[in-house]
């Protein structure tokens, strides 16, 4: 029997309204008991003094690329990362090689997942090879216990085949989790339309081509009574277009990525491959509309886009650079950073946005921390400041463009499966 | 003796203006010697200079050969008509492994804006950027603003518009931030279809209509329409560009007013440009391309004795 015993912690759970500061005591993964001041000789003691038990953190958009492209990560790495991040749980996007778009490969994620302290979901595709034609088979999908579905990397474009998406999955109490972009207006872009683009003469990923699809694709939602999530929301008007259909009473849901809530396209000036990914970085409007659409609840999660590439596939010329960078192991300290400490989000506000949201739009089990649940908890310390040095990642990749950035607060570990991870 | 600040020449954005000048003074001296019967000096015996061409150039390859040899320096050529990343190998290796043969100065053109500053950043040698994508291609702004600077004894105060497909220029943007150092008014004039996304912010008038461009402008510079791509993506046809954006004798005239006008070739007749505005005394093409060598043996011993 391995009992495992957490002294001294504030918890906060936003569930249960919890803010107390208490002694919890896990045996073979359950909360046995949480009271002021517990004596277990026989558990193993973890002094959380002055730091935080949170339940376990979800990030419900990483790509392990696993399977297909292993040198850049794969699903034990990417959940070690994940580990180290805070996170208990993560749902991986498709778009791999094989794509998720049929039961084996769905059941090849949890084969590949199984013993792991982070649970490992995936996410289906929305269409068959993510090619944006015809639909997957999404019943035989959500049998194999995918949690959402989404072409990300790709966009429904079809009106039809978009339409037809949103009614077939209206079946199955899912989310349809779309990346917006025109791909027309995307045409082999590499950074945002701003005058910054203009100074450095790179092809653009204008805000259009975001605000164009969330705006029709809202109109599809309406029509058809489905449920919509949209990935990486990146600019002001997609922000004014959530906003608006979440007044009106839409099922539509939106997630923010860290580095969309921090950095704006200024920094593409050093054209260095790590400030490259899709949606880009956008300007400094477009940052304050993420943070003022976290608060207000726009926005109900806070997702990565964990993205790795091999430093050879990044160090290479800017428009020929892949999109993306890791977001696992900055996250938490990105969010404690700009959205706690600059009073955009209380912690408890926090943490629905990077545990209860995520877990409710991908239907997971709402986590509580009460005596008698499986525990499923995050560890934080929201004061240790550090620097972030990507040569410590867990991840196999590297590409950053937050390497050297002083952060305040981190993950001290999460405790899942009966297993305890401390960083 | 004075020299540069910057140890490459990855752009104009940002050179300081004492950098602008030395250059521009420079390049009267290295004029002077294309004068000469014998056209070649020592400045640069002894380095080894390579043009790394990763994009297709005949007359800015040239250029830059005709002042390296005209310096002494030892040459070599390397042209890839594709991206090495397409072969396997990264930009970074084909570069390092021409770094590792022990050259002194890089002369890089590529089809892919910053990629010059990005190896720059990565290898030991200097740099001096041949043309890179849409970003810059600093060398054929400085011999813009020589060429005007001849003409008009200086740059300060001059009202100098840029004509043509602005979005997809390089050597706009060079010219943009060349000249708005050196204290010129800078304008663009295009269809609305070629004109970058908030391009006024950056300091530059923006003109759609060609008379009111023509009107404003003492100089102006005409870009060469790329006939393979612009052509029904950006604007309906040629005619229609030709005759609603073509500098012609009739325009110029017209104005009853000097003008200059710049092209930095190739020029499509008939298109842009008029043959008898080409040919005739508007035009300093030809200067502009003589300008050329001297301003890249500048820009070449100024680099290359700051490396030292």
């Amino acid at each position: 029997m391995a009992s495992h015993l957490f002294q001294n912690a504030r918890i906060v759970d936003p569930v249960t309204q919890t803010d107390t500061q208490k002694d919890i005591l896990v045996v073979d993964g359950v909360i046995e008991r949480i009271a002021e001041s517990i004596s277990a000789p026989d558990a193993e003691t973890v002094d959380l003094r002055g730091k935080i038990i949170a339940p376990g953190f979800c990030d419900m958009h990483v790509h392990f690329r696993e399977p297909g492209h292993e040198h850049k990560e794969d699903i034990a790495s990417g959940a070690a990362a994940a580990a180290a991040g805070g996170f208990t749980a993560v749902a991986c996007m498709p778009n791999t090689d094989p794509t998720i778009d049929n039961a084996s490969v769905a059941g090849f994620i949890y084969q590949k997942g199984r013993g792991l302290a982070v649970d490992v979901y995936p996410i289906g595709a929305i269409t068959k090879g993510r090619k944006g034609e015809s639909i997957a088979p999404m019943i035989e999908l959500r049998d194999a216990g995918v949690v959402g579905f989404s072409d990300d990397g790709s966009p429904v474009h079809n009106t039809k085949v978009l339409r037809t998406a949103l009614e077939y999955a209206s079946m199955l109490d899912l989310p349809l989790i779309q990346h917006a972009e025109d791909p027309f207006l995307f045409a082999g872009g590499a950074m945002n339309e701003s005058v910054v683009s203009t100074e450095l003469g790179l092809p653009t990923i204008p805000r259009l081509s975001e605000d164009a699809i969330v705006q029709r694709d809202i109109l599809f939602t309406e029509y058809v009574g489905g449920c919509y999530h949209l990935a990486h929301m990146s600019t002001v008007g997609a922000a004014e277009s959530v906003r608006n259909a979440k007044a009106r009473g839409l099922r539509v849901t939106s997630e923010v990525a860290p580095h969309h809530f921090t950095l704006t396209d200024d920094v593409v000036r050093s054209y260095d491959s790590n400030v490259k990914m899709n949606p880009p970085l956008r300007t400094a409007d477009d940052v304050r509309a993420m943070k003022e659409a976290l608060r207000d609840g726009t926005a109900d999660a806070i997702a990565t886009d964990h993205a790795p590439h091999a430093g050879f596939e990044k160090e290479v010329e800017f428009v020929y650079a892949p999109f993306g960078i890791v977001g696992l192991e900055t996250a938490v300290g990105l969010a404690v950073t700009e959205l706690l400490l600059e009073d955009w989000l209380t912690l408890p506000q926090l943490i629905e946005k990077l545990s209860t949201n995520p877990r409710r739009i991908l239907r997971l089990p709402e986590l509580r921390i009460a005596e008698g649940e499986k525990a499923n908890l995050t560890f934080l310390d929201l004061e240790v400041q550090w620097v972030v040095n990507a040569g410590a990642f867990r991840s196999k990749s590297r590409n950053t463009p937050f390497h050297g950035r002083s952060l305040t607060g981190r993950p001290l570990g999460i405790y899942n499966n009966g297993q305890l991870f401390l960083a | 003796m004075p020299s540069l600040s910057i140890p490459h020449l990855l752009g104009l954005h940002g050179v300081p203006k004492p950098d602008l000048e030395l250059i521009l003074d420079s390049t009267d001296t290295f004029l002077e010697i294309l004068d000469r019967p014998i056209k070649k000096v020592p400045t640069l015996q002894g380095k080894t200079v390579v043009n790394l061409f990763f994009e297709n150039s005949t007359r800015t390859r040239i250029s830059f050969e005709l002042a390296e040899r005209r310096l002494s320096a030892d040459v070599v050529n390397f042209s890839a008509s594709t991206s090495s990343v397409k072969k396997g190998e990264t930009l970074l290796d084909t570069a390092r492994n021409i770094e590792a043969m022990k050259v002194d100065i890089v002369v890089m053109r590529h089809s892919a804006a910053g990629s010059v500053k990005f190896l720059s950043e990565r290898c030991t040698s200097s740099f001096l950027n041949a043309g890179d994508g849409a970003h810059e291609h600093p060398t054929q702004a400085l011999l813009d603003m020589v060429t005007i600077r001849q003409k008009t004894g200086s740059l300060g105060g001059l009202n100098v518009c840029i004509i043509g497909d602005i979005a997809h220029s390089r050597v706009a943007r060079s010219n943009i931030y060349g000249l708005l150092t050196m204290g010129a008014n800078v304008a663009v004039c295009g269809p609305a279809s070629m004109i970058p996304y908030d391009l006024e912010r950056l300091g530059v008038r923006v003109f759609t209509d060609i008379d009111s461009a023509l009107d404003f402008s003492d100089v102006i510079n005409v870009l060469r329409i790329q006939l393979e791509r612009d052509a029904g993506a950006n604007f309906p046809s040629l005619r229609e560009y030709h005759n609603t954006f073509g500098i012609t004798r009739r325009r110029l005239d017209a104005l009853g007013k000097d003008m200059i006008v710049l092209h930095p070739g190739p020029i499509n007749r008939g298109v842009e440009i008029e043959s008898e505005v080409a040919d005739g005394p508007y035009s300093v093409i030809l200067p502009q391309v003589t300008n050329g060598v001297a301003i890249r043996m500048a820009v070449l011993y100024l680099i290359g004795i700051r490396a030292e």
